[in-house]
């Protein structure tokens, strides 16, 4: 008990913690029976850090989130956190770790207060300090006022910031949340990411974050993509952008999309990418290239469109296919 | 500090963790602070159990007047006691559906990922349903008067000994049939099959000593059967019973053990796959 006053007290100056990573990823595999959900992942969280993982459903970071919040044994690899063992250590895991899981896990019968003096108990936090504590956790994210009153009046975005407070009420040296904004107009949902980056930057959590949408995943100081079980990226959203060259040109390919592309290769020398009846192609001063190649090939090219590059981008890059597969069966299996 | 701390916590795995009674407290205070706060739920358990012994004992009262076995009791008297086990039953077995609930919501996750031995959790829900359906048993001793009975203090106290093991082993047991299920419905369908069949065949609407060959045997291996007998020894002193009070209670107490560790069991199990 005395141990776990002084940690609540005190998490450290910022040189000791900055020195080790708060998660770390080694060689990660993971198999169901006839399927490998992760496949050799690798990555490191450091502390203070809002960590986004990026992927589509079925792309494996469900499986990385339920290993990181210690529900699941990987097959072989290892995962840290604080540098505790998740799968061996996985006590010592879970009193580091707070966890927001897609599902609600309030108790809308109970009030908010409640509900996370519940949690504390949880935690082995108790009595006047416990009292204190809640009340702190409350005014972090905005609901002070509403303490005494029963969750189910609360709005979902109300909810979800509750399930925030739930999950940093001991203090974690991290904070993993698996698609936090389901559910959620725009509104809260942009509420909801400000208030992650307040917790990141006054409670100096590490916060990691799985979503599939990528104007969450821009917001994000770091961001891994995933895509079937693999790691395919790895760096800060300005990052992962530049390493595309200049712009990225689209064309709705008229007749055979993979004819189109083979012509427009050997034509102009650039690397192209079919995607269903488009081609795409990454080029510096895109707006050069269009009247070049809308000539070249009259009559083939239906429409033709130049973007900056997005982090779609990025991941159409790394593996030559869209985020959501157009069959879309994929997409219904995970989750 | 905070390495201080971790470098501690390291070798001693055990200490890691939070203890058993103040999150099995919790858990506990949680489900019954749900109970109340559903009125509907509440007037149910207050209402049913009179509704079940009135509406049952009367009928089969006038349709078999004398049944041999229970004597010279009327049968709203004789059935008494089989109603307050079934009252203790259904609340037992069903307040542990909301182990399924837990898990569809994702309360039960935000448990399990807590530094909480299973032992706790365990306990935890279990007391949290005994206190609810004991205390609804506790609440039909009201109509003992009208059923022929007149308690003293320190047979009430006996009686509520018996009703907290009985409802503590069966609420063991429903935890331990809901903790692997994910949903409602199967649930309903196994208490369908089994635990209702247990009830018939526990002395509750026709004694032990009518009953022929194999169906006898069946009611020798129930421990429901127990429970009733010890009921009825309790409730009504002159009455027949076909063992002693305090086998009866060994029994019971034996029975408790035995359904806690199932359940126990049931938690602990790893589960290696299923993304649920």
């Amino acid at each position: 008990m005395v141990t776990r006053v002084a940690a609540l007290a005190d998490r450290g100056s910022e040189t000791e913690r900055a020195s080790a990573p708060n998660i770390s990823v080694h060689n990660l595999v993971h198999r169901y029976e006839s399927r490998t959900a992760l496949n050799g992942v690798s990555f490191e969280v450091r502390p203070a850090e809002l960590f986004g993982l990026l992927g589509p459903n079925g792309s494996g970071k469900t499986t990385l989130f339920r290993i990181l919040s210690t529900l699941m044994i990987p097959t072989s690899g290892k995962a840290l956190v604080m540098g505790f063992d998740a799968a061996q250590d996985s006590a010592s895991v879970r009193r580091e770790i707070g966890v927001v899981f897609q599902a609600q896990s309030i108790d809308p019968k109970l009030t908010a207060y409640e509900n996370l003096w519940h949690q504390g108990h949880l935690y082995g936090l108790r009595g006047a300090l416990l009292k204190r504590r809640v009340g702190e956790i409350l005014a972090r994210v905005g609901l002070a006022d509403r303490a005494k009153e029963r969750v189910e009046t609360f709005s979902g975005g109300m909810q979800r910031r509750i399930e925030l407070a739930k999950g940093l009420l001991h203090r974690p040296g991290v904070l993993l949340l698996d698609e936090p904004t389901t559910g959620l107009d725009p509104g809260a949902r942009r509420d909801l990411w400000q208030y992650l980056q307040i917790l990141r930057d006054e409670e100096h959590v590490s916060v990691l974050v799985t979503t599939h949408l990528m104007e969450e995943a821009e917001r994000c100081d770091r961001l891994a993509i995933m895509s079937e079980g693999n790691l395919v990226a790895l760096g800060t959203p300005a990052e992962l952008k530049s390493e595309i060259g200049g712009d990225v040109i689209l064309l709705d390919a008229a007749r055979d999309a993979g004819l189109l592309a083979d012509r427009i290769r050997a034509r102009f020398h650039v690397e192209t990418t079919v995607l269903g009846n488009q081609v795409r192609i990454e080029q510096e001063g895109g707006h050069r290239f269009v009247p070049d190649v809308v000539e070249a090939f009259p009559g083939e090219i239906q429409a033709i469109s130049v973007s900056k590059p997005a982090l779609e981008d990025v991941f159409i890059h790394r593996t030559g296919h869209k985020f959501w597969s157009e069959g879309g069966e994929e997409n219904s299996v995970a989750n | 500090m905070a390495t201080q701390v971790t470098t501690m916590a390291r070798p001693v795995i055990p200490q890691a963790t939070t203890g058993v009674f103040l999150p099995a407290f919790t858990l506990w205070l949680r489900e019954v602070v749900r109970f109340y706060r559903q009125t509907t739920r509440v007037v149910g358990v207050l209402a049913s159990p009179l509704v079940f012994w009135l509406v049952i004992g009367s009928g089969f009262g006038t349709s078999f007047r004398s049944g041999g076995g229970p004597g010279q009791q009327h049968y709203l008297d004789y059935f008494y006691p089989g109603a307050l086990i079934m009252i203790v039953l259904f609340t037992s077995i069903f307040t542990m559906m909301s182990v399924i609930e837990d898990r569809k919501e994702g309360f039960l996750l935000s448990v399990l990922v807590a530094p909480v031995p299973r032992s706790a959790i365990v306990l935890g829900k279990v007391l949290g349903g005994t206190t609810l359906s004991a205390l609804q048993g506790m609440i039909f001793l009201i109509f003992a008067p009208f059923a022929g009975v007149h308690l003293d203090p320190v047979r009430v106290l006996l009686v509520a000994l018996v009703v907290f093991l009985i409802s503590f082993a069966l609420t063991a047991l429903g935890f331990a049939i809901a903790w692997p299920m994910d949903s409602s419905q199967a649930f309903h369908g196994i208490v369908n099959l089994f635990l209702i069949p247990l009830w018939l065949l526990s002395g509750a609407l026709f004694p032990l000593s009518g009953a022929s060959g194999w169906i006898r045997a069946i009611m020798y291996v129930n421990p429901l059967t127990y429970g009733v007998e010890a009921l009825r020894a309790l409730l009504y002193p002159g009455a027949e019973t076909s063992f002693p009070l305090s086998s009866a209670m060994a029994t019971l107490v034996l029975f408790s053990l035995v359904m806690f560790a199932l359940a126990f069991l049931m938690a602990n199990r790893r589960t290696q796959s299923s993304p649920r």
